[in-house]
């Protein structure tokens, strides 16, 4: 009983947020993609270091981390350009743009310093 | 006038004081009238001069030390710095970064590249490099001893920006003003006190600054910059703990409480993860990040923040809260119950260290004591009493509760950050001496923000009352005299009179403060420790230089290769002013080590001399102040060697050493006390000496006693160097005595006998018909017999001479054979 109800309540949900979604911008859904794909590229790693270990540990670490990394940037920088936010209303896409490069720069460098 | 009257001798203060106040007032502003400077104008340069001046006087506060003594480098922690950043500057950064050091912890050597927060070091050699490359021909010894000074200089700089975050300019200028002469600070910045808290304190407010900068704003660029301050926090000291815990912290505190915003989640996130990947760079953090329980709290709190502020955009999307509410159910579960397996398999399996022994003392402050007596052995890890509280903040202490009041008057992100930084800074304040520093940029912020505030309420109303009394009236005496004549139309009678008075208290008061900070800068952090000054008996100034005679005496009469054995305190001073190898050194990192040397100053000589031999020691240095009443000297000190001997070999057993659990060197002392290794190096030949008038001989004036051993004998060690004052007494270690006649002859002939013997019996192998080869190996056999019996019969007595060791004893023989 108690199973069947949660199945519901998560196919139900399921619609509901498909529906609410697709009214997202573009540039947003764009950069959800991003961001799944910089998830999706951890798990990955998390999964093959479980498998085969740890053992360079500073590049299985860089690895790992310059996905997170990016997952986070990438949604700061979503967070920054959604319209929706009234928070960044006096921040233009632009600096926010500016300010993605600069980060993600920084932490490429430092990443390729660390792989190894 | 009849209202005044009840107030007593107020009414001449405030009728002086506005003229005074407001003829100059009227001087400055015709000044700057004459500049021709809009208002807003005038205020910036009033500032950027107030900042100009903060500047100058955080640095030349700090310069009592080389006013008083000399350009020199402080303490014991700092010569390791200077060594090493002299090593840096002469070989470049490589041969710096891939340093081993062969002249400390002999025999074990020490990589110093990767156990160092170098931050310190290339700061000043930046320094350095850029003033050689603008043709200033300084030393790098005199960057070294204003590192420190120039960065309490930026300090406040930061404090000031810091304070305009929080509050306001206003609270900003004090703020700076306050932190430039703090003596909590001051205590760890004078020049030649080149530590890394000098640059450290520096790097903490600058990324705390950025961080709630980054808050404020929600901006990637500052949180960027936040973690690079982040950065250079952790490459220069191991407080950076400090930051990493407590500002995910201070998130928490934020999602609890309802306050988080969109700007919390780009601050943090940036600054964790580019901050967290940037000090793995530090070879000493390496890989703690993400492997110590010290830093999980900061990425339990990322994940969180990740799940958190998913939720909130489900919830945000779907906007149906029955819905939301099953979503809840299933991914709260689920988070929860993979944090949970991921904590406990990762602590399980160790790959979570477990918090280090500092750490947990810092919570439970008796666990260093009962655990680890190195720690607790360092005066700066003490719990602070209060004296030193009031002596290091004075009127800041009654000024931060209220700056505390203030800042929940008017709650926003920054001022919950800046009063969460205040509050558990004071408590780690108060469980460690040394932690007085981090509290006290929090402390000066506060406090700016309630002086700030308080200030500018009083003129306000100050200010307000004269434009209602005398609307219209010029400026300058008559305005004092009208505002003074609508006094009795007023409202409120004693407002303005009580505005002024409690202004001029609040200027008093800072004024004192700014007496109380320059006299304790001035007498009590501004000693280099080694040198030592005193008061003689017409009052005149002693200077005690014994130090560096004693580490000069050691460069220029030892062999290069010299090792030298002493309490770990002076091994840095050792090696980077005598330049010789030393046994143990102030970077603890090797208990045993320690406890070693520990053990071999608690034992009687015999047993010392087998340590010292198997560690190869050819001086031992013990630092003496029974001559001149100087306290903190290794007798002092002893109690510590015997615990931490005690600690790692059960052999050494404190009560040995006390009677009736008191600690004493006079002729009620232990019998164990009275014949350690410590006690007959430091009162060697001080039965001797008369010390004070009207004492008898062998006084000691550190402790106030007659010694109790005055016929002190030294079998093994032989007394090499004595400086002037007694402070410094170096031994040398004799070498094994040599054998005796009968004993060298014994061998030889031992020797001798087995050598024909063995060439006989080879002869014989050739040709064993032979009947002349049976007849010397039949001789050959017999002397070597009876050479044997000889000698076993000779060694108890010749080995008598020898030191007794009960393997030698035992086993004559190998002893002999293995002396070959």
């Amino acid at each position: 009983m108690g199973k069947s109800s949660t199945t519901k309540d998560a196919q139900a949900l399921f619609q509901s947020f498909r529906s609410a979604y697709v009214a997202t911008p573009t540039n947003l859904k764009i950069i959800d993609l991003y961001v799944m794909f910089a998830v999706f590229t951890a798990l990955i790693q998390v999964v093959y270091m479980a498998m085969v270990g740890t053992f360079p540990f500073n590049s299985f670490l860089s690895g790992v981390l310059s996905c997170v990394g990016t997952a986070v940037l990438a949604v700061c920088l979503r967070i920054q350009v959604n319209k929706e936010n009234k928070e960044f209303k006096d921040l233009p896409p632009e600096r926010a743009f500016a300010d993605f490069v600069l980060c993600n720069l920084v932490l490429h460098l430092v990443i390729m310093n660390f792989l190894g | 006038m009849e209202a005044t009257n009840g107030t007593g001798k107020s009414p001449p203060t405030p009728a002086a004081k506005p003229d005074l106040l407001s003829t100059s007032s009227a001087f400055f502003s015709d000044f700057l009238k004459t500049l021709k400077l809009k208002t807003k104008q005038q205020e910036l340069l009033i500032r950027v001069a107030i900042l100009g001046l903060v500047y100058i006087l955080a640095f030349s506060t700090r310069l009592f030390s080389v006013l008083r003594y000399e350009s020199m480098i402080h303490e014991f922690d700092p010569y390791f710095n200077y060594r090493t950043t002299l090593f840096l500057t002469e070989k470049g950064f490589y041969e710096f970064w891939n340093w081993f050091d062969y002249e400390s912890w002999y025999p074990l050597g020490r990589i110093v590249g990767g156990t160092l927060y170098p931050g310190l070091m290339l700061t000043a050699a930046v320094i350095y490099w850029s003033l050689r490359f603008l043709r200033f021909a300084v030393h790098i010894r005199e960057v070294c001893v204003l590192t420190a000074p120039f960065f309490a200089s930026n300090t406040t700089i930061v404090a000031y920006f810091f304070g305009k975050e929080v509050w306001d300019s206003g609270a900003g200028l004090v703020a700076a003003a306050l932190i430039a002469i703090c003596p909590g600070y001051i205590s760890r910045s004078v020049a030649g006190s080149y530590d890394n808290e000098g640059v450290a304190i520096f790097a903490l407010l600058l990324t705390f600054y950025l961080f709630v900068k980054a808050v404020n704003t929600g901006s990637l660029a500052w949180a960027l910059g936040s973690a690079f301050g982040y950065f250079y926090m952790v490459s220069a000291w191991g407080g950076y703990v400090f930051i990493i815990n407590l500002i995910p912290l201070y998130v928490l505190v934020l999602l609890i409480t309802g306050r988080y915003s969109m700007r919390l989640y780009v601050a943090y996130n940036c600054m964790y993860v580019l901050g967290m990947l940037l000090a793995m760079q530090i070879r000493f953090v390496g890989f703690q990040h993400v492997q110590s329980g010290e830093h999980m709290a900061a990425m339990g709190v990322f994940f969180l923040m990740q799940v958190f502020y998913f939720l909130d955009w489900v919830k945000h999307l779907l906007n149906d809260s029955k819905l939301f509410q099953a979503f809840l159910r299933i991914t709260v579960t689920t988070a929860v119950g993979v944090g949970a397996v991921a904590m406990g398999v990762g602590t399980a399996s160790g790959y979570i260290s477990p918090w280090t022994g500092r750490f947990y003392s810092l919570l439970d402050p008796t666990y260093a004591k009962d655990h680890i007596p190195i720690i607790a052995s360092v005066s700066e890890h003490q719990p602070t009493a209060w004296s030193s509280f009031m002596f290091d903040f004075h009127i800041l202490l009654f000024l931060f509760p209220a700056g505390l009041y203030f800042c929940f008057k008017r709650l926003s992100d920054a001022t919950i950050f800046i009063v969460m930084y205040g509050l558990t800074s004071m408590y780690f304040a108060g469980v460690m001496v040394r932690l007085i520093l981090v509290a006290t940029p929090a402390v000066c912020l506060i406090s700016a923000i309630a002086v700030s505030a308080t200030i500018k309420n009083l003129t306000l109303l100050v200010r307000a009352k004269s434009k209602v009394a005398n609307p219209g009236a010029g400026k300058g005496a008559s305005s004092a005299k009208a505002s003074s004549k609508g006094l009795p139309d007023q409202s409120m009678p004693f407002q303005r009179n009580g505005a002024i008075a409690l202004l001029v208290g609040a200027f008093y008061l800072l004024s004192r403060y700014a007496t109380h900070c320059t006299w304790v800068t001035s007498e009590a952090y501004s000693s280099p420790s080694i040198v030592l000054a005193a008061r003689g008996a017409h009052g005149q100034r002693v200077i005690f230089d014994d130090y560096r005679e004693a580490y000069f005496w050691l460069r220029q009469n030892t062999p290069p290769d010299a090792k030298v054995m002493s309490w770990w305190d002076y091994g840095y001073q050792i090696t980077a002013m005598g330049n010789r190898t030393v046994i143990v050194d102030n970077n603890t990192w090797n208990n045993t080590h320690i406890a070693t040397v520990g053990m071999a100053m608690s034992s009687y000589e015999d047993e010392a001399y087998d340590i010292m031999r198997s560690l190869d020691v050819d001086y031992v240095l013990v630092v003496f102040g029974g001559v001149t009443g100087y306290s903190s000297d290794d007798i002092n000190k002893f109690l510590w060697m015997v615990r931490i001997g005690g600690g790692v070999f059960p052999v050494i057993k404190e009560p040995d050493y006390l009677v009736n659990g008191e600690y004493r060197v006079d002729k009620g002392a232990a019998p164990k006390m009275l014949n350690c290794l410590m006690y007959k190096l430091s009162y060697y030949r001080f039965g001797e000496l008369t010390t004070e008038y009207g004492k008898p001989s062998g006084y000691d004036r550190a402790r106030g006693v007659e010694i109790g051993n005055k016929e002190v004998k030294l079998e093994y060690l032989e007394e090499a160097f004595t400086t002037s004052n007694w402070i410094v007494r170096i031994y040398k270690v004799k070498p094994p005595n040599n054998r005796c006649w009968s004993q060298l002859c014994a061998s030889t002939r031992l020797d001798f006998g087995i050598w024909l013997h063995v060439n006989v019996v080879a002869g014989s192998m050739h040709s064993a018909s032979s009947t002349l080869n049976w007849v010397l190996f039949c001789a050959s056999f017999i002397i070597t017999v009876f050479e044997q019996a000889f000698i076993i019969t000779k060694m108890p007595l010749a080995f008598k001479r020898h030191r007794s060791s009960s393997k030698a004893n035992l086993c004559p023989l190998r002893a002999i054979w293995k002396r070959e």
